[in-house]
């Protein structure tokens, strides 16, 4: 932060970033709208547009500051205002990277966090409330998590802290390099809290819940994997060789996580299946989001495999424990970020970009436990804090203004319900007869015209 | 005059449809159907959850003939439909007292 010289290479590759990572939350949108019914897939996309719209606004507004700013508790929560509104960050202070470039590419993190969550939540959730339920909990949640993993503590050329961050990056020292504790075990574990909230779909287990359209699926989750290169490799905040070691390791976990996936399937239900594919790809993105830069690329495809099969195990929990998390948001973010995460104290190899900087190795390279107990704590301590305050603010919106729209509204469809639209329009009788009217105006006699001539014409 | 209904496998029906032209059939009705029969349905699975598809995609096919050519139209569609295979549907007719072509007014073997 002292360099006097703007490098254009580092702030092009943070914005491209950012933007990569932005186009992750519309991917999500199409990732989990494919997988629920006709009749919601509106409302499952809504969530993350949600997301997208109400969290950038109050990222610039305080989010940035909670997650960025000086730490003003034990490495708890940053000073909300000093960069309130942003002020003071348009400045041109020639540091290599602009303050701004960061802010977007932060920014970005917090909203597809929160996207996250919804997939537990499919087909049932009031659209009002889960609006209300983002921004509290990105204000007390997430804000305050991105501070402990995402916030280093900066020291000027003479060693003075010119800046002090969150507990887990500085105090704890685990190593999250892009967020499977911030992003995933919190938006997880928050799914699984809001799961349980909420309640079980009507008909669960009973009636049919395919998903409606997996082609949808197959591109939400390739636009997750492209946009999830910004998420990794853009988190070395540099265009540079950390950078480029993450990118690989992205690719080739995600590609081994696919085959673990697929091959649990063909062996415990006797077909690879296209949802399969798709869920590998997440589970791999999801897993070595936090070890990324700590292991190799051989490494990668161990977490990645391993990822898959983990997770393609995983998704069957809620049918033993009872909860319907809808999208297995537990199944694939909870228990492939907890496997992510610890895998870097087993995996953290001591070439690695990571290994170098910390001057430390996993469990399987002769390291010993040190690593490893830094990542369970971290991960823990995330998962224990998102899990009581996740379910202390649903089942507070629970309980006063309602979660969950009303059981006619939820066999209809929550398309209709909550945003009076139908994703589909597949040529049905009936469909625009009753002619169109803007602004409520006299809609009847528009009606009563339109009716006379559909006589005529029909 | 009667009508002659088929429940047939949906790749069929370029099959029946062209031997049922090539018979003179002049207009038919088609519709997406789903139901079963002996072919039951299937299993499909996702994420490891097993969902039952009891209703299986069919095509409902509809022809109004002449009672002179109800036995070789039943013959022509079984004949067209059939793969030998579970699921290839049914063929039935039932009588119809009056047909109207809406346009003109025609009745009975005129309308058709």
């Amino acid at each position: 932060m002292t360099l006097l010289e703007l490098d254009t290479g580092n702030t092009a590759w943070v914005l491209t970033s950012a933007a990569l990572v932005l186009l992750m939350t519309p991917g999500l949108a199409l990732f989990y709208g494919g997988m629920v019914r006709a009749k919601s897939v509106l409302n499952m996309m809504m969530m993350s547009f949600g997301a997208l719209a109400l969290i950038s606004v109050l990222w610039v507004l305080y989010g940035y500051s909670i997650s960025f700013g000086d730490d003003i508790g034990a490495g708890l929560v940053g000073n909300p205002l000093q960069y309130l509104g942003l002020k003071g960050l348009m400045e041109d202070t020639d540091a290599s990277l602009p303050a701004m470039a960061f802010v977007a590419f932060q920014a970005v993190f917090a909203i597809i966090t929160v996207a996250l969550i919804s997939g537990a939540i499919a087909d049932r959730a009031k659209f009002g409330t889960w609006m209300i339920f983002a921004g509290i909990w990105a204000t007390v949640v997430y804000f305050p998590v991105a501070h402990w993993v995402f916030d280093f503590t900066l020291t000027d050329d003479s060693g003075a802290v010119t800046h002090v961050g969150g507990w887990i990056a500085n105090n704890l020292e685990a190593i999250d390099f892009a967020g499977g504790t911030a992003v995933h075990i919190n938006a997880g574990v928050a799914g699984l809290a809001l799961a349980l909230v909420l309640g079980k779909r009507l008909g669960w287990r009973h009636d049919p819940m395919r998903p409606h359209n997996l082609t949808l699926v197959m591109i939400g989750a390739g636009l997750l994997w492209f946009g999830w290169f910004g998420f990794n490799a853009g988190s070395a905040v540099a265009a540079n060789n950390t950078a480029s070691v993450v990118w690989v390791n992205t690719m080739v976990a995600t590609g081994a996580a696919a085959l673990g996936w697929l091959l649990t399937e063909r062996l415990r239900d006797g077909h690879a299946t296209s949802l399969g594919a798709a869920s590998g790809v997440v589970a791999g993105l999801v897993a070595i989001t936090p070890s990324c830069s700590s292991v190799s690329p051989v490494g990668a495809i161990i977490v990645g495999a391993l990822a898959g099969v983990f997770c393609a195990l995983a998704v069957g929990l809620k049918y033993k424990f009872g909860y319907d998390d809808s999208l297995d948001v537990v199944g694939v973010h909870l228990i492939g970020g907890l496997w992510g995460t610890l895998a870097v104290g087993l995996l953290l190899a001591p070439d690695s970009p990571a290994g170098v900087s910390y001057e430390r190795s996993g469990l399987l390279y002769g390291g010993g436990v040190d690593q490893l107990w830094r990542q369970a704590v971290g991960a823990f301590g995330v998962l224990l804090f998102s899990l009581v305050l996740t379910l202390v603010i649903g089942f507070a919106l629970h309980k006063t203004i309602g979660f969950r729209v009303t059981a006619e509204e939820e066999q209809a469809g929550v398309d209709g319900s909550e945003h009076a639209e139908t994703g589909y329009d597949l040529g049905s009788f009936g469909a625009g007869a009753r002619g169109v009217s803007y602004g409520g105006s006299a809609p009847r006699q528009t009606e009563v015209e339109t009716n006379h001539d559909q006589e005529v014409t029909a | 005059m009667r009508l002659v209904t088929a429940i047939i496998k949906p790749h069929m029906l370029d099959e029946v449809k062209t031997a049922l032209e090539s018979f003179g059939v002049e207009g038919m009705t088609v519709s997406e159907a789903s139901g079963f029969g002996r072919q039951r349905g299937h299993t499909e699975v996702y994420r490891g959850a097993e969902y039952t598809v009891d209703l299986v995609p069919k095509v409902r096919l509809e022809v109004l003939v002449d009672d002179d050519d109800v036995k070789d139209i039943i013959d022509v569609l079984v004949k067209s439909a059939r793969t030998g295979r579970i699921g290839d549907g049914k063929v039935w007719s039932v009588p119809v007292d009056d047909i109207v072509r809406v346009r003109t007014g025609e009745r009975g073997l005129d309308a058709l």
